[in-house]
């Protein structure tokens, strides 16, 4: 399995997935703003060269991050940890990826992109005996547009709009827009920050909340940050994001946490499905 | 206005918000841990009407020589706790990143007849594609791959759009200031 799965962040890092590349096509057909079909054209071309000579097509290759969503049956669980760990090392050198774990105290960069508790894997688990592994390498400059509210309650609905506009806003430029914005409301610190994650690389762009009133938040959202006018790379223009997605849990009545995730253009994924007999393939 | 320029560039202050440059001759990549050091140990070659580059970028060495892979721009407003102080010792041209720089920056820009200019961000693959070779390499060993300064033989190396010039004219100033104003008129009719 380590094959695929060095095979799938190589695709992850060098080929744009394709609902991200459509959404571009579309946001640059659609863009009045001069400026910003100059940086659209040159995001469109990047993805174009970085394919054709399979090249990662943002020089920040990312955090290389892993969602493991587990059976609990699945037969191989004990090799995944280390398998997802040396196709890190692996992928360094063969795609090749930027060096990108550094030692938060000493300033060292390991070198291989694996250090204290990364590559980083979140670990899910369900019914069946399969397993599906999201390969989601994630850049440095839009994460550090990432935020985690903790609300008065009392601010309600509005209170949550007002604060994920203000946010998209005082970013700006800085996420490399367009971007995609996730948004975890409600459980505890970290559940809003992993939902928010999780609803910003693994949902399809674009795509809307299975239920009405989430999707008509989204809407909402999404209207609202293209309103603002930052624009590609916050140059100005219509297209600031490409969607905005929501997700939720319920919350403990004293609290109400707010996560935002912002993914930029270069929305990185892929995933690697092994069944109980060890087929393994890239999606 | 379209420049197409060689290094080094010495006549800086034509430069208008809004101008295009495309760069042949020699880019520096400068960021984080590379300006710190060359503020506090001096520079290992001459640096005035240079472009800088903040830029960490993928590069691998096959058969003895340097390819680089991926090198698109890396947000700028990091560097600028000492960006002015870079501008005043060592006097560059274009200092080329993401995102845009601040007010200090913009003060040192006009003192000293620099501009700021941006590249597309994420556009790694397209950069490298105007990256010929790599010329030199300082202080690989102790800041890495990312951090290290990089000097790149590049040709036709762009679009970098000129957003902060030495006239004191900022760009992202009037984007910011239209983007506050959206803003308010949303903020007014959130339900």
């Amino acid at each position: 399995m380590i094959d695929e799965i060095v095979e799938a962040i190589r695709r992850a890092e060098t080929q744009l997935s394709e609902d991200t590349m459509n959404a571009l096509k579309k946001a640059y057909e659609r863009e009045t703003n001069e400026m910003a079909r100059t940086q659209l054209k040159a995001i469109i071309d990047n993805f174009t060269v970085a394919k054709k000579e399979s090249l990662p097509m943002c020089q920040d290759t990312g955090l290389q991050t892993f969602f493991v969503d587990m059976g609990y049956d699945f037969p191989y669980r004990a090799e995944l940890k280390n398998a997802i760990t040396e196709a890190v090392r692996r992928a360094t050198k063969e795609v090749p990826l930027r060096p990108n774990a550094v030692h938060p105290f000493l300033h060292k960069n390991s070198g291989d992109n694996t250090g204290r508790f990364v590559p980083y894997i979140h670990w899910e688990l369900r019914e069946g005996d399969d397993v599906i592994i999201h390969v989601i390498p994630k850049g440095g400059g839009s994460e550090n547009m990432s935020g985690l509210y903790m609300l008065p309650p009392g601010v309600g609905i509005k209170g949550i709009k007002k604060t994920v506009v203000e946010h998209i806003f005082r970013s700006g430029g800085k996420p490399c827009p367009p971007t995609i914005i996730g948004v975890g409301i409600g459980g505890g610190a970290d559940l809003a920050m992993t939902l928010a994650k999780k609803a910003a690389i693994l949902r399809p762009v674009p795509s809307r909340h299975e239920e009405e009133f989430v999707a008509q938040l989204e809407e909402e959202l999404y209207e609202m940050a293209n309103k603002l006018g930052i624009g590609p790379m916050g140059l100005g223009g219509d297209t600031t994001v490409l969607d905005v997605h929501v997700e939720y849990a319920h919350r403990h009545p004293a609290t109400l946490p707010l996560g935002i995730v912002t993914q930029c253009w270069a929305n990185r994924k892929r995933k690697v499905h092994i069944d109980a007999n060890g087929r393994v393939e890239v999606i | 206005m379209e420049y197409h320029e060689k290094t080094p560039i010495l006549d800086a202050r034509k430069y208008k918000v809004g101008d295009v440059i495309y760069v042949t001759g020699e880019v520096v990549l400068a960021r984080d841990e590379a300006h710190k050091k060359l503020l506090e140990g001096g520079a290992p070659i001459d640096l005035k009407g240079s472009v800088i580059y903040h830029c960490g970028p993928v590069v691998t060495k096959r058969n003895g020589e340097w390819k680089v892979v991926a090198a698109g721009p890396t947000t700028s407003i990091r560097m600028e706790i000492f960006e002015d102080q870079f501008i005043e010792k060592f006097h560059p041209a274009i200092i080329v990143g993401k995102g845009g720089m601040g007010e200090k920056t913009l003060k040192a820009l006009k003192e000293h007849g620099a501009v700021y200019a941006a590249y597309t961000g994420g556009c790694g693959a397209l950069a490298a594609e105007r990256i010929k070779s790599v010329k030199e390499v300082h202080f690989l060993e102790e800041l890495g791959i990312p951090e290290a300064v990089w000097v790149f033989n590049v040709e036709e190396f762009g679009p970098l759009v000129v957003t902060m010039d030495s006239h004191g004219n900022s760009y992202y100033d009037e984007v910011d200031s239209m983007a506050k104003k959206n803003l308010d008129a949303l903020l007014k009719n959130i339900e």
